[in-house]
């Protein structure tokens, strides 16, 4: 099922959270919102499912107006960050309860519930209690729930949090799995952009109430629309350098650092930022820059560089762990110039 | 299990402190199945005759099983009456965006606070008035009505600790607001119910001012009231007699307790878990 919020506001009180937004999610898509705490990505979730009620604009689920639609009314399914199982229920009446609210006969229920947790992978808990299972499990546990109505929209708020490192891995995908399976449309919530770019064929960056940019995850990673999306995806994260560039030529203030960039503004001095990601600073890179190492971290496959120029700033490099440089050294590596972000000062992209 | 300290000198502390309590309880019971010579600490004979209450009734005063059935029915009306409101008062001030809220949560404060005997003389004009003075009904409200506030504080108390998420996701799985309630919340404060239960059922069972005052005839005469009357009619002074009322008084709530205690161990534990 499409969804679609058209001027969608959000105020609470006098504080305006979300203004205007519009955002069109395709059937059987699934789109991520991803920003910083406070963005206001999970206030537009609960305003999808119907928790909070929008202050202005309108929500479309298919050609059908839920704005003023009650939550029980919408058919949408949530899982919630904390799973929110019913802790008094075993697993097979927890995944039950939305059909028994919808009052379904007890052969019905017991066959779909069955359904979903063979699909999920959780045919062998269903008798056992929320308090009883491990944190994977109840994920899927509160998955199923979501599930079994069938209904037309998945929402997920941040639903990896609280797993640890090996199953959070685990989970990403098999959510995905299941989503694909499913066919269902979905929206996930979340700040972890490794989750937003591994699941999902869109990604809405929120920042400060409005969507910054939307785009499928590895077009959104080469062509950041400014300086805040290029900061937000990948890991390590990039690094950005502050200087002035006249005719062609960038150099800090400072004189730190100077590259040649395929840009050019003319005779006049202006003011950018140049963000150059940790894989497009290495040795043999094209345009060399000599700085010191002042942090290296290994991990294990490759090993991550700071790299402090004369003036202080900072370039990140991540390389292949076979380079033995070591903390204080001085080194004179390359960067990739025909893959450097360029942002304006307002940090919007050139 | 071993300690740092020598335990025989606490116990024979305590044990000597202990003594005169304990002397009550056993005479309180010696003296209801045996005859004591005036002047005398041990008694010369058994008898049975001091619970003659149950197999005839004393003159002047009613059975002492219109007055046991009294007594059960004041104190579970006050419970079923305290459970019914605490449990859904206690969920509104919690999780409703209800008017006045920060009011009513002082005011219930205050009210529990607040002692009763100041009010009797005006519930007893308004009972009068109403046509209630000297029922049961009469004097199970005014109990009620003030066990409330102790019952909503706790149930509002426990209701706090139910997650948020549950009502939230009992909501997206298309349930009504009174739904979760009864199905997904009202299972969690459970414990708690079942503890002001047994508080208010005590409460009621052992309660005198009231029913002494509001309902103080034979035909609506609790146990308590019954118990003191026997002391208070000088002509038949009889203290075996009313020591083994007193000990028939008392054993239906130590076998509540024995079974229950768990259970009123929770409510001051808060919430549950799993």
């Amino acid at each position: 099922m499409r969804i679609l919020l058209e001027k969608f506001t959000k105020s609470f009180g006098s504080l305006t959270v979300i203004d205007e937004m519009d955002l069109e999610i395709d059937d059987g898509e699934m789109v991520a919102l991803l920003g910083p705490s406070g963005c206001g990505k999970s206030t537009t979730l609960f305003a999808i499912c119907g928790i909070h009620r929008v202050s202005g604009g309108r929500i479309l689920f298919g050609d059908r107006d839920v704005s003023s639609v009650p939550s029980q009314q919408r058919n949408v399914g949530v899982v919630f960050q904390s799973y929110a199982l019913y802790p008094h229920l075993t697993v097979a009446q927890n995944i039950g309860f939305p059909l028994m609210i919808r009052k379904e006969s007890n052969a019905d229920i017991a066959r779909k519930v069955d359904e979903i947790a063979e699909l999920v992978h959780i045919g062998n808990l269903l008798e056992r209690r929320p308090a009883q299972l491990s944190g994977g499990q109840q994920q899927r546990v509160a998955l199923a729930r979501a599930l079994v109505r069938k209904p037309d929209v998945l929402l997920l708020d941040e639903p990896l949090a609280n797993l640890d490192a090996k199953l959070r891995l685990e989970m990403r995908s098999e959510i995905r799995r299941i989503q694909r399976e499913t066919g269902i449309t979905a929206v996930l919530v979340t700040h972890d952009q490794v989750e937003a770019m591994s699941m999902c064929d869109r990604i809405a960056i929120m920042n400060e109430g409005r969507i910054v940019q939307i785009a499928e995850p590895m077009e959104m990673y080469d062509n950041p629309a400014s300086d805040f999306v290029a900061g937000f995806l990948g890991n390590p994260p990039i690094a950005f350098v502050d200087g002035v560039v006249t005719n062609g030529r960038f150099a800090t203030a400072s004189g730190a650092m100077t590259v040649s960039l395929p840009f050019n503004a003319g005779e006049r001095e202006r003011k950018i930022r140049l963000g150059i990601r940790p894989e497009f600073f290495r040795p043999g890179g094209t345009q060399p820059v000599a700085g010191k190492i002042t942090f290296v971290e290994a991990q294990g496959r490759e090993t991550l560089y700071d790299v402090a120029l004369e003036d202080g700033q900072i370039l990140r490099s991540i390389q292949t762990a076979t380079n033995a440089a070591t903390v204080g050294e001085k080194v004179n590596w390359g960067i990739d110039v025909e893959r450097i972000l360029m942002f304006d000062e307002d940090g919007a992209r050139l | 299990m071993t300690s740092n300290y020598r335990s025989w000198p606490m116990i024979l502390a305590l044990g000597v402190v202990t003594i005169p309590l304990v002397l009550m309880y056993v005479y309180l019971f010696v003296d209801t199945v045996t005859n004591t010579a005036p002047g005398s600490v041990v008694p010369h004979e058994f008898t049975g005759e001091h619970w003659r209450f149950l197999w005839e009734t004393l003159p002047g005063r009613p059975s002492i099983y219109v007055a046991t059935l009294n007594t059960f029915v004041f104190a579970t009306a006050t419970t079923l009456i305290v459970l019914a409101i605490s449990s859904t008062a206690g969920y509104a001030i919690s999780r409703l965006n209800v008017p006045f809220r920060a009011f009513f949560l002082a005011g219930v404060m205050v009210l529990h606070a607040f002692p009763t005997v100041t009010l009797i003389i005006a519930i007893f004009l308004i009972l009068q008035f109403i046509g209630l003075y000297n029922t049961l009904i009469g004097v199970i409200l005014v109990k009620a009505a003030l066990e409330l506030p102790f019952g909503i504080w706790i149930m509002k108390g426990f209701y706090d600790t139910v997650p948020w998420e549950i009502e939230m996701a009992g909501i997206q799985d298309g349930a009504s607001r009174l739904t979760v309630w009864r199905k997904l919340v009202l299972p969690q404060v459970m414990p708690a119910v079942m503890a002001l239960g047994i508080f208010s059922f005590l409460a009621g069972w052992s309660e005198f001012i009231l029913p002494l005052v509001l309902a103080p005839d034979n035909k609506v005469q609790v146990l308590s009231v019954y118990l003191a009357a026997l002391i208070a009619d000088d002509n038949n002074f009889d203290m075996a007699l009313f020591k083994s009322v007193g000990v028939f008084y008392v054993v239906p709530v130590i076998i509540m307790f024995l079974f229950f205690q768990g259970k009123l161990m929770s409510i001051y534990g808060g919430g549950t878990k799993g």
